[in-house]
């Protein structure tokens, strides 16, 4: 990571805000001059994480490639808030073409673009979690696979938003969709492994695989940077809160994708061909429960009766976390 | 237009004999069509390829159900493949074999054909000698060359030649010329 | 050149002269041969420059064939049955992105039950997606029709398909004259596209079409097709003085200005057909055939003008519509309307059967006064399965 950790307690530490750091140390946000990849217009939910990621990404993928970069969307709700024809709210080249195949088109793009001699030209492809890792998720494996130059990137908001809230194979066990509803005896998705991307990326041994929130902004982009000065195949999975399928209020997105973190339910981190060489360590952890309780669909794990085994599992999945990539006093 | 059929095994190169028939009908401005039947893709199964060639292009398309000559590449399949259907009544037959027509229960048959147009060559033995792997294909062509006159052999040696790695190459084309010689001096024999 | 060489092998040399800049590959039988000569002319150098990607499914190779064309680059694929299935998402989604991809397809019927052998039901399937499809009768139509292929596509931004069936073209052996690639470089230009991703001048392509403008967008993709109708003929002239040999025709009528009786057919069984004609001329029968090798746009005009009032038509066909009927009878009918021509529809060679001239002299000498014929169906098979299941199927 390229990240300074800077301590101002006084203050807050969020709220050090860029003049107390030098100009190279801004942010790609805070540049009047930013791309701004995906400009306002667009039809997102008010708070809508994916929209807050996909412009700190971009923005920051166009900084780093000094405004060289094309964009390859997947089908879902980036894709179609942005381009509800005859507008976009896109200021980079961008192409959508299916549901599934995002990985593949973008390698195609990269082939094209090296074949004609513009390799300088990079490519980001994007897709929400059930273009990553459900229906994309041949396509994204062959793009690993074959080390397309390509910086692949989930908004993973666990559930196929775009179209009701349904469950997606990265939606965490408990949560309340359209398809795992709170009926019977084992309300929501079922307690199942789990579907780790970021650590299927890394069984596939490419160049950098790292995990990030739209709650810390430097992190983010600092990853980004640090991809683009990268060939070959790299995988960004980052954790974007969906208020309208969370259950949460549209201004608590950044709050929920902190206390993901903060709780050790979603680690970040960084790998390199299959090892993981950087994390970033809980400061204060808190407990899942905390993290669980601002979002309605985990509401009916705390009424009628508040459902301790399952808060407990919950609690075990964010100690593995911990425990696994040494979240918390650097043990790995 | 003259048609032939080849019928052998799996892995014996029985495509490629049918290829090799189309160039050297090729090479003497001739046209020519070679194609084979699929059936499983494993070693061992019997397999049929065809090949026709003629004076006019040829734009038929149906399996070759009327063959002037049947060329088996594996005894074995005598008995249990009809490898002889409809052979026309002045076709020619090319059997690979060291045995006699009455060990194979071919008597019938070779009767039945004008003589001279039903050979024996031991095609497997004479790739051994020459190429040194048990593929009868090349064997087989200098035989059907010497039979039937359809193709000169000079054409297909240099269409074996051609489609052969250099180092099997020129023991395929000995094997070839072997058998072209055999046939050659059976047929002069019976004259 | 004249050459004797394989149906594939003469593809796969072919597409390398027009220059394609991605290919992308996954084996399906019986397209092997063509993507794997195209990976040793890449490799050995003889194909550049040129990206050859081997993907992880058919609906990745169309998929890469998408992001290559949108970002300018000539691409390249092939397919068969099954394969074209898998990638029918990613075909409407080329065609109505208006991306000049071609693609050889090499028919092949489609499972359940698995089958490998020829017939015309895959690219038949997809009829409706939007790509031209371009059928050959021929190993040399084959070479031909991708040169005019690439050209056709890119000239209207609409991919192409190029229909060759399986095993009875791209496995048979027999004389092409090749393109030699000064010519096909005076043909075929370098690709321009229509629009194209560019950090220089953004553009967002694949927006979501409403049902306020999506009517007019395929109204427009349709009239594009009909378009090919006058290219392809001006593009096949122009073929022919370069090429010095003639090109493709939307059409290819043999023997029917007096016919009392027209076959009418797609593909390679055509060569049978036309010397069955011969044959039956011989004895006194007036009868011909017709080639159709534009399928998508179905050629109304050049059907209409090659047949006669009261022909008796046969729709020979390689695919079928189960529950209705032919798939190319209806647009054969379209195209005859008001001339008063009786049609049998004849479903043949499903699965790789083999038509043969033996089978198709028995059902002409007594055609059957059904519309809906299946040519060589074995009645005694038939009749023991129904028997077997109770009368159904």
């Amino acid at each position: 990571m390229t990240t300074r950790p800077v301590a101002f307690y006084q203050v807050g530490t969020f709220a050090v805000g860029n003049r107390l750091l030098g100009a190279e140390a801004d942010t790609v946000q805070a540049d009047a001059e930013r791309t701004n990849s995906i400009t306002s217009g667009h039809r997102a939910c008010q708070g809508c994480g994916e929209a807050l990621g996909a412009r700190y990404v971009l923005d920051a993928a166009m900084r780093a490639t000094e405004g060289s970069m094309v964009a390859v969307n997947a089908t879902g709700c980036l894709e179609v808030f942005s381009t509800p024809y005859p507008e976009s709210s896109w200021r980079v080249p961008w192409l959508h073409s299916l549901f599934g195949n995002a990985p593949a088109v973008a390698a195609g793009v990269a082939a094209a673009l090296k074949v004609k001699g513009r390799a300088e030209v990079r490519v980001v492809g994007q897709a929400g979690d059930g273009g990553a890792v459900d229906i994309g998720f041949g396509c994204l494996s062959g793009m690993f696979e074959r080390n397309d130059d390509v910086l692949f990137v989930c908004y993973d908001n666990q559930g196929y938003m775009n179209t009701g809230v349904q469950r997606s194979g990265a939606t965490p066990p408990a949560a309340r969709t359209a398809t795992t509803p709170v009926v019977g005896d084992a309300p929501g998705n079922v307690f199942g492994q789990g579907k780790s991307a970021p650590l299927i990326a890394m069984a596939h041994e490419i160049p950098y695989v790292a995990t990030a929130t739209v709650a810390d902004l430097r992190d983010l982009e600092a990853k980004v940077t640090r991809a683009m000065a990268m060939r070959g195949a790299r995988y960004l999975h980052v954790l974007v809160p969906c208020p309208l399928g969370w259950g949460t209020a549209a201004c608590d997105t950044i709050r929920v994708a902190r206390l993901a973190t903060e709780s050790g339910f979603f680690p970040v981190f960084e790998a390199e061909h299959g090892e993981v060489v950087a994390v970033s360590p809980i400061r204060r952890q808190v407990p899942v429960v905390d993290y669980l309780r601002l979002q309605a669909r985990f509401a009916h794990l705390f009424s009628p009766t508040v459902r301790e085994d399952v808060i407990a599992a919950m609690q075990a999945r964010a100690d593995r976390n911990i425990r696994r990539f040494g979240l918390i006093g650097g043990e790995q | 237009m003259f048609q032939i059929r080849v019928h052998g095994r799996g892995g014996q190169g029985v495509v490629t004999a049918a290829e090799l028939l189309s160039v050297a009908a090729f090479s003497q401005g001739r046209h020519a069509q070679a194609f084979p039947s699929f059936g499983s893709e494993r070693t061992g199964a019997p397999v049929v390829a065809f090949c026709r060639v003629d004076d006019a292009p040829i734009r038929l398309r149906e399996p070759i159900l009327d063959p002037d000559a049947v060329i088996v590449q594996d005894p074995t399949l005598l008995g249990q493949v009809d490898v002889f259907a409809g052979l026309r009544p002045d076709g020619y037959v090319l059997v690979n074999s060291t045995r006699t027509w009455a060990e194979l229960g071919l008597t019938d048959l070779v009767r039945s054909l004008p003589a001279g147009h039903a050979r024996i060559v031991p095609a497997t033995a004479l790739a051994l000698e020459h190429v040194h792997r048990p593929v009868p294909n090349a064997a087989l062509l200098g035989g059907f060359a010497a039979l039937t006159g359809q193709l000169a052999l000079a054409a297909v040696e240099q269409a074996i030649a051609a489609r052969f790695p250099p180092r099997v190459a020129a023991g395929n084309v000995e094997a070839c010329r072997a058998a072209f010689g055999l046939v050659t001096d059976q047929i002069g024999a019976l004259r | 050149m004249r050459r004797q060489l394989e149906g594939s092998r003469a593809v796969a040399l072919t597409v390398a002269r027009c220059r394609p800049e991605v290919v992308c590959a996954y084996p399906i039988s019986p397209q092997t041969h063509i993507v794997e000569a195209l990976a040793e002319l890449v490799r050995s150098g003889e194909l550049t420059p040129c990206e050859y990607l081997n993907v992880e499914s058919e609906f990745a190779a169309m998929s890469v064939a998408i992001g290559a064309s949108a970002a300018g680059a000539r691409a390249y694929t092939a397919t068969a049955s099954q394969g074209l299935l898998f990638m029918a998402e990613a075909l409407y989604n080329a065609s109505g992105l208006g991306l000049p991809i071609v693609m050889t397809v090499a028919n092949r019927a489609i499972g359940a039950p698995i089958n490998i052998w020829n017939d015309h039901s895959d690219a038949m399937s997809q009829r409706d997606s939007g790509w031209i499809q371009l059928y050959a009768q021929s190993n040399q139509e084959a070479a031909d029709l991708h040169i005019l292929g690439f050209r056709l596509a890119e000239q209207l931004s609409t991919p192409v398909m190029v229909c060759m069936d399986g095993f009875v073209l791209t496995h048979a052996v027999e004389e092409v004259e090749l393109a030699e690639p000064s010519q096909v470089d005076a043909y075929l230009p370098p690709y321009q596209p229509r629009q194209v991703l560019d950090p220089a001048h953004p553009v967002s392509i694949g927006a979501m079409v409403g049902p306020e403008a999506f009517l007019e967008v395929r109204y427009l993709a349709h009239r594009t097709q009909l378009r090919a109708l006058e290219v392809i003929p001006a593009l096949a002239a122009e073929f022919g003085e370069v090429f010095g040999r003639p090109g493709p025709s939307l059409v290819s009528p043999y023997r029917t200005e007096d016919a009392d009786l027209v076959v009418v057919a797609l593909g390679s069984v055509l060569g049978t057909v036309q010397d069955l004609v011969d044959e039956l001329r011989a004895d006194g029968v007036r009868i011909g055939a017709l080639g159709i090798t534009a399928f998508r746009p179905f050629p109304v005009a050049a059907v209409r003008a090659a047949l006669s009032y009261g022909q008796r038509l046969v729709v020979l066909e390689r695919a079928f519509s189960v529950g209705g009927g032919g798939i190319v009878t209806p647009d054969v009918n379209a195209a005859v309307s008001g001339m008063d021509c009786p049609l049998t529809t004849v479903v043949a060679g499903l699965g790789g059967r083999p038509v043969t001239r033996a089978s198709l002299r028995r059902l002409l000498a007594d055609l059957p006064t059904d519309p809906l014929v299946f040519l060589d169906l074995d009645e005694a098979v038939v009749a023991r399965e129904l028997a077997r299941t109770g009368g159904v199927s």
